[in-house]
């Protein structure tokens, strides 16, 4: 009997490797593994081979030497880097304000309650929804400068006496990209702050109302602190996407005219797969990434003061 | 469950025992792979035809007449001109993708490292068919070897309305850039521009500005290949001309069209005038219903071609050069050679050429006689397109510098620049860095 006793109560060591696990650093540097991996393969390493394709002389079909910073020198002497660098944060800001005035009406007036609510809601979603190129061609063909329907349109209006030039004009075609770029951006805006605003208590609104405040007072005093942090989450998306935007002015004006409106993407593209000069490509693109880490950076401490508020 | 007939099972059973019994020994007994391993693929890229004619005819004749006679797969693919260039940088990038890839121009210079030499098919070629032109073999061979098979040049000729050129009292077409500007002033006046892009775009846009050019006097560089010479008075004279030009007489929208634009307003009738390959006018006799004057009258009995002007230092042409490069990658080298040597066989290659109705002029002194020049008077001016044409990075060589500044398209965007409202002197010395960052490097 005692010795069946001292057998059943005998401890059971587990084995190594389950020790390991119980260790909470090992058990997280399990779990992280995948990640880990993934992110190495897909991230770590195409942008260290882009940093090195950068700091190279590599062109296509000859992998070049090492030249250090060469091509960035070159880029800092290149006036149409600059115009890419201006136009892209131009092209960023000016439709993010936009996007957001316009998403934010948008999603005010889909967050009452009204009849066909969720079919509307679905129509909304449409620019989102259908792929960008397509529906850049389509714009594309409404501003054409021979058969634009906008030029049509306005003439048959009275409106205008001569055809409005808009991809041949520097500016016009900057504003025809942002207004293409703001057309299909703001269902993103509308339906991500809907939610947001779906979120909020319409206690709280009845609350300021029987207290006498005014619709604007409600808003600005009570909605928008609540969605303020949706608000910079889906800017923070939203910029970097802008920022990094290529395939919406590659389809309406290939950077042109006379590169007036490359940007980052297009002319990184326009460098290194047209013209076969791989590194200043890559230099290009890799221009990009200060600038957006600066302002991604920025947003994100911006976000965590709104939410530790 | 999926009923099995007991037949069919007999069937299967009986086909694999076959197979298992003259496996290896009938494999070894015959000296051959199996069948099924034989079908080798070649995979050639291509434009999408201004003639469509040509590519049905590509794909419906003569690519399964190359599979029966090679007894190898075609894959014929045809994307937009301008996606040529960066599907070849991918594929040889990625080391995979199409085994023969056409090249515009000086292309070939910027893959030269990618490509196999074929020197011998295109020598071969030259013998049999009166040589090789000048143009065309500049292009293709770098003095050491082929970097590609010459294949055809696009003429590029001004496209005109004879009947509105009458109108206002232009009964020949002008001869010189000054009394092409008188030209088109009047037209313009009358709501007919001449359509003209300068667009980064790889035909009708360099084809025009080159030549422009040098007709004024203006090259890239000296004929050493390393001195830039560009900033100089008679570019710097180019360029003020060409912005009158373009506010009195051109149709400013166009400033960004691609090759497809003018070809649409010239058929939509808003442009009396382009520079074009005879792509408008073979859709016009394609269609003799569909395209009309606003008297009703056919369209093609109102259109005519002439070479592009001549300036003070004389008149040229820039022609797109098409050729065709066997890429390095390509695990189907010898049948991609052995299909390049049956496209441009005669009797092959001449029902494409008698299907483009002289749209492509062949890059061989042979085919100056043949009988698709005499059908048509209007297509005549095309027929020596590949004799005039000169190359571009003159007074220096087309090599990989010069098809450099040409894919970055640095003297179209010159004159660009100038039509939008930059001064002359500022372009063009925009243009000489620019240059001068190629040929420095």
């Amino acid at each position: 009997m005692a010795v069946t006793a001292l057998g059943s109560t005998e401890v059971v060591r587990p084995s190594v490797r389950r020790r390991r696990l119980e260790d909470e650093r090992w058990l997280a540097l399990v779990l992280l593994m995948p990640t880990a991996i993934l992110l190495g393969l897909f991230i770590a390493y195409p942008f260290f081979e882009g940093v090195m394709l950068s700091l190279s002389s590599a062109r296509v079909g000859d992998p070049g030497e090492f030249v250090w910073f060469k091509n960035f020198v070159k880029l800092w002497h290149d006036s149409i880097f600059w115009t890419a660098v201006w136009n892209t944060f131009w092209y960023t800001a000016v439709t993010t304000v936009f996007k957001l005035g316009l998403g934010l009406w948008l999603a005010l007036l889909l967050n009452r309650h009204f009849r066909g609510k969720a079919i509307v809601r679905a129509f909304v979603l449409l620019p989102f929804i259908i792929p960008t190129v397509l529906s850049t061609f389509a714009w594309k063909w409404m501003f054409d400068p021979t058969f634009s329907v906008i030029n049509w349109s306005l003439f048959k209006l009275g409106l205008i006496s001569a055809r409005i030039n808009w991809l041949g004009d520097a500016d016009l075609a900057m504003t025809s990209i942002m207004i293409v770029n703001i057309w299909r951006g703001v269902p993103f805006f509308a339906i991500s702050l809907l939610a947001g605003l779906q979120t909020i208590s319409p206690e709280l609104n009845e609350a300021a109302a029987i207290d006498g405040a005014r619709p604007w007072n409600r808003f600005w005093y009570v909605t928008w602190p609540l969605l303020l942090p949706v608000t910079m989450v889906v800017m923070l998306f939203s910029v970097i996407q802008t920022f990094a935007d290529f395939q919406l002015v590659y389809v309406m004006t290939g950077g042109g005219p006379a590169n007036a409106t490359h940007l980052f993407a297009t002319y990184a593209y326009q460098i290194g797969i047209v013209s076969g000069l791989l590194s200043e490509g890559a230099a290009v693109s890799l221009a990009m990434f200060p600038f957006l880490f600066v302002i991604v950076v920025a947003q994100l401490l911006y976000i965590r003061r709104v939410e530790v508020r | 469950m999926a009923n099995t007939k007991r037949r069919s099972v007999i069937k299967l059973a009986g086909s694999a025992a076959a197979v298992a019994s003259t496996g290896m020994a009938g494999i070894l007994a015959s000296g051959r792979t199996p069948a099924y391993a034989q079908t080798k693929t070649v995979h050639w890229l291509r434009w999408v035809d201004f003639v469509p004619a040509s590519d049905q005819l590509m794909t419906k004749v003569l690519m399964p007449e190359a599979e029966k006679d090679l007894g190898i797969k075609i894959k014929f693919e045809t994307v937009n001109g301008n996606d040529l260039q960066p599907r070849a940088t991918a594929a040889i990038q990625s080391g995979s993708g199409p085994d023969l890839i056409q090249a515009f121009n000086n292309n070939t210079y910027i893959y030269a490292n990618s490509v196999v030499d074929l020197t011998d098919l295109a020598e071969e070629l030259g013998k049999r068919e009166g040589g090789i032109y000048k143009y065309c073999r500049a292009f293709a061979s770098d003095g050491k070897m082929f970097m590609s098979m010459p294949w055809a040049v696009i003429g590029g000729m001004i496209a005109y309305r004879k009947s509105w050129f009458d109108e206002v009292g232009v009964t020949s077409f002008p001869k010189t850039w000054v009394e092409y500007r008188e030209a088109a002033k009047k037209l313009k006046a009358k709501g007919h521009p001449i359509g003209q892009t300068l667009g980064h775009t790889f035909g009708d846009a360099p084809t025009f500005t080159y030549p422009y050019l040098w007709s004024w006097g203006g090259k890239e560089v000296e004929a050493d290949g390393k001195t830039v010479a560009l900033n100089s008075k008679e570019t710097v004279e180019s360029v003020k001309f060409l912005q009158g030009f373009w506010k009195d007489g051109c149709d400013e929208g166009a400033l960004a069209w691609d090759d497809t634009n003018n070809n649409r307003a010239f058929l939509s009738q808003t442009i009396s005038a382009t520079l074009n390959g005879a792509s408008i006018y073979i859709e016009t006799l394609r269609k003799p219903d569909q395209y009309q004057t606003e008297k009703g009258t056919p369209m093609n009995k109102d259109i005519l071609h002439a070479p592009l002007p001549a300036g003070p230092a004389g008149q040229f042409g820039m022609h797109l050069n098409q050729s065709d490069m066997l890429m390095k990658y390509s695990k189907n080298q010898d049948a991609a050679k052995e299909f390049l040597k049956w496209i441009h066989a005669e009797k092959n290659y001449e029902r494409w050429f008698v299907s483009q109705k002289g749209f492509a002029t062949p890059p061989t002194a042979r085919w100056e006689t043949h009988k698709v020049w005499d059908e048509d008077p209007v297509m005549a001016p095309f027929k020596v397109a590949a004799k005039l044409g000169q190359t571009p990075g003159y007074a220096g060589l087309p090599n990989q510098k010069a098809a450099e500044a040409l894919s970055k398209y640095i003297i179209t965007d010159m004159y660009a620049k100038a039509a939008q409202g930059m001064a002359p002197e500022e372009a063009v010395k925009w243009a000489e860095s620019e240059l001068k960052k190629i040929y420095s490097a």
